[in-house]
């Protein structure tokens, strides 16, 4: 039972990370209505600006900053460059296509995650980099019950990505700027002719949802420790079937869908084997498009003419 | 720019109204825009052809080809595009004609090859299965459908977004099958080694020339019939439903029917071209049908131009020719950088005393640059280009290469990709102004970094022909833009 509940929370520790990627992967399909393949490589890049951040401060055994300062610089300055990149991603390649067919934006994004994961490639080397979070982050830092622990990092990143999607529940429904995304989600035209500022609308959507993918990117180097330009393409893979599972363009069906998603491939690796957690996570995504294509949270989207 | 609508009435008419309802999409198709001046006509002269001899006189050039003296190494490649072209127009199939994005193409390409290797090795059973070709192709292609119509299935009545996660999937999910899965039989990581080549009849090909031959005869072949299926009742329905599905389904077009069909005639391509592949290289890794080889296939479709039979394979002859011939070589590769950089210059800039002016700056910056570079520290400028030949002379002191290029062309890189981005946002004279060091710093990276690393460069080549092709020319290298009718 110890292990059932050690997998238990390993599984709610990576389903909040994935419920982030998903979060902001949702939020801009939402208003845009695109399928954003990039959203993966920005993970990596983000994953990427803490590992730098690292090295900058000293690396991980002679840090000359004290630890939640450090971590606190890795998350801002990577959810900052992040979200700089996906408006800019935005602004440069999907902005001009915004009225092809729908096929032309889906093929560039395909284009730009290529490009960035071959872009990092080229910049940073094949191999892994090591953040080395035991140095700076120690593993009794957490808490133990009985034989299941918990330890400091998967507390820190629950909490971290608890609060940040509580922040953008309330962001979304309580703000101004929140009725002006749902406003585009809904409908972009009449959202313009009602004085929305489209453009900066879906530019901003774009930030906040590339930002909390840079800030799941450096949750994931603390967590799982390695970097490398590859990590991308799996966790998108992963937070468009979180994505999917809890009804795309819903926000809590992204965090629940994450949420699903991070347990199920918890327990098939410890319960299985990690070599079936592609395909069990496939199996999952193709029983829920069948029997509930709109996802577990999703509305019925009618097409209109 | 003339549009050629309406047609004059003293003017030939083309063939009279199609039946009922196809008749709008099939008019849809012949609205096209050309370009202005002696370069329209040619286009004109050309689409006044008919297919046929178009098509006949690319397959002589094809087998002609070899005659001139193709080497070992210019052969392979020439067999690895056309396994692409062949792949390339059938994905045309699925994205160009049904508009739906198969991410999973690859894996069809991967069932092809390994059901073929599977029957026509010693892989199954005490003594193997050694199936002649006449029998295995047509059982590979089916089962290659049926595989097809039912991964298609569960995203049937989707949106074409979730269509493109299940088959992304699915892609992955083969990979990831031919690892793990069966290992006996489907040899795990080592893959299937040792497949027959292809046989019929007591006759088998063996060597790289037969397979380059059989490879001609084989993309002409598919090209002629996918052009008589494009014309046909199903084709007609294919591009309706593209255009609109909802309006497509109004006119009584079964439009899941139709998608699925779509889908099982691409992957019907795909397992035709993986055959091939298997029997041609003897043997299939998990590998050879990873995702970066699809992005390969897309790369080529979308540059020669989605929707058109002659644009896909084109695109992925060009494609395939640069990633897999020429950038393997500093000197070809350093040819083919700056002619297409002169080439997009002499194209897109106008009128031509911009042109010269805009060459002038830029050699006169380079020198100007490197001198100042040499003067400061003889190291900045230790390094040389990796070409060789007339080129290298030119640019021994125009472009600076630092003794130690690594760190300062990753710099030069990213600052590049900012560059470029602002240079499309930028308007007006400073557009020109910022041109110029923007071609020196893009010399600069080559010659530092991208030269050095050709493996990610050509990786990276296929990423940003996808990303300015969907953004400037969408239509593709080839194709001609329809011309929006006016609602």
């Amino acid at each position: 039972m110890a292990f059932f509940f050690q997998e238990l929370v390993n599984g709610v520790t990576v389903g909040a990370l994935y419920a982030l990627v998903a979060l902001g992967f949702s939020m801009v399909y939402g208003v845009l209505k695109l399928l954003n393949f990039a959203h993966g490589d920005l993970y990596m890049v983000g994953a990427f600006v803490g590992y730098f951040v690292i090295q900058w401060f000293g690396g991980p055994n002679a840090l000359t900053i004290p630890v939640p300062l450090l971590v606190a610089i890795m998350f801002v300055l990577a959810g900052l460059l992040t979200g700089g990149l996906g408006v800019a991603i935005e602004r440069f390649a999907y902005r001009p296509l915004r009225n092809a067919p729908r096929i032309a934006p889906l093929i560039t994004a395909i284009g730009i995650s290529f490009f960035l994961e071959n872009a990092a490639l080229l910049l940073f080397g094949a191999q892994y980099r090591v953040y080395n979070t035991s140095d700076f982050i120690p593993f009794h830092a957490g808490f133990s019950i009985g034989s299941v622990s918990v330890y400091a990092v998967q507390i820190m990143v629950v909490v971290l990505g608890v609060a940040l999607m509580v922040g953008l529940r309330q962001l979304v429904n309580r703000t101004k700027f929140g009725k002006q995304m749902r406003a585009v989600a809904a409908d972009t035209e009449a959202a313009e002719m009602l004085g929305v500022n489209v453009n900066f609308t879906i530019a901003a959507t774009f930030f906040l949802g590339s930002a909390l993918a840079g800030i799941a990117g450096v949750m994931a180097g603390l967590l799982f420790d390695t970097v490398n330009n590859t990590i991308g393409f799996t966790a998108g893979l992963y937070a468009f079937t979180a994505a999917v599972v809890g009804g795309i363009g819903s926000l809590p069906g992204a965090m629940l869908g994450g949420l699903l998603i991070g347990i199920a491939q918890s327990f098939v690796t410890g319960y299985v084997s990690s070599t079936f957690t592609d395909l069990i996570v496939f199996g999952l995504l193709i029983v829920v498009m069948v029997v509930r294509p709109r996802g577990l949270l999703g509305r019925l989207q009618l097409q209109k003419v | 720019m003339s549009i050629d609508t309406p047609p004059p009435p003293a003017s030939p008419q083309p063939a009279g109204p199609q039946v009922g309802a196809d008749e709008w999409v099939a008019r849809q198709q012949q609205r096209r825009e050309y370009l202005p001046g002696g370069f329209g006509q040619m286009q004109r002269a050309i689409d006044g052809v008919g297919w046929w001899p178009r098509l006949a006189a690319a397959a002589v050039a094809g087998l002609a080809l070899p005659l001139i003296g193709l080497g070992g190494f210019q052969l392979q490649v020439g067999i690895d595009a056309l396994v692409v072209a062949l792949l390339a127009i059938g994905l045309n199939i699925v994205v160009g004609w049904a508009g739906l994005l198969d991410l999973g193409y690859v894996a069809f390409f991967g069932f092809g090859a390994y059901g073929f290797a599977l029957l026509s090795s010693s892989q199954i059973g005490r003594h193997g299965i050694h199936l002649p070709a006449i029998a295995s192709l047509p059982i590979v292609m089916i089962a290659a459908a049926a595989l097809g119509l039912i991964v298609g299935w569960p995203s049937r009545r989707l949106f074409g977004d979730y269509l493109a996660i299940v088959t992304l999937f699915f892609g992955e999910a083969f990979v990831a099958f031919t690892n793990n899965v069966a290992p006996s039989k489907l040899g795990g990581p080592n893959g299937i080694i040792n497949v027959d080549p292809i046989n019929s009849f007591g006759h088998s090909v063996t060597s790289n020339e037969g397979y380059y031959y059989l490879l001609v005869v084989l993309v002409v072949g598919t090209m002629a019939v996918l052009r008589l299926l494009e014309t046909s009742r199903t084709g007609r329905a294919w591009r309706a439903v593209r255009e609109d599905s909802l309006a497509a389904g109004a006119m009584t077009i079964p439009v899941n029917r139709v998608k699925l069909m779509a889908f099982a005639f691409g992957a019907m391509v795909a397992a035709l071209a993986g055959t091939i592949f298997a029997a041609q290289q003897i043997s299939v890794f998990p590998t050879d049908f990873d995702t970066p080889f699809l992005i390969v296939i897309y790369a080529g479709l979308i540059l020669g131009g989605a929707g058109s039979i002659a644009g896909a394979a084109t695109g992925a002859l060009v494609v395939m020719v640069i990633y897999d011939g020429l950038l393997r070589s500093p000197t070809d590769s350093a040819y083919l950088f700056y002619g297409m950089i002169l080439l997009t210059m002499v194209v897109k800039l106008r009128p031509w005393r911009r042109l010269y002016l805009i060459l002038a700056a830029t050699a006169a910056f380079g020198f100007a640059a490197h001198s100042i570079a040499a003067a400061i520290s003889p190291s900045a400028v230790a390094g040389g280009s990796q070409s060789t030949g007339w080129i290298a002379d030119a640019l021994r002191d125009w472009v600076i290469v630092p003794a130690n290029p690594q760190t300062i062309g990753n710099w030069g890189f990213v600052l590049l990709i900012c560059l470029l981005i602002a240079l499309v946002q930028i308007k007006g004279a400073w557009r020109t102004v910022l041109l110029v060091p923007t071609i020196y710093l893009a010399s600069f990276v080559w010659e530092t970094r991208l030269v050095a690393e050709p493996a990610i460069t050509r990786q990276i080549m296929i990423g940003a022909i996808l990303i300015v092709m969907m953004n400037a020319r969408p239509q593709g290298l080839l194709g001609a833009r329809r011309v929006e009718t006016p609602q």
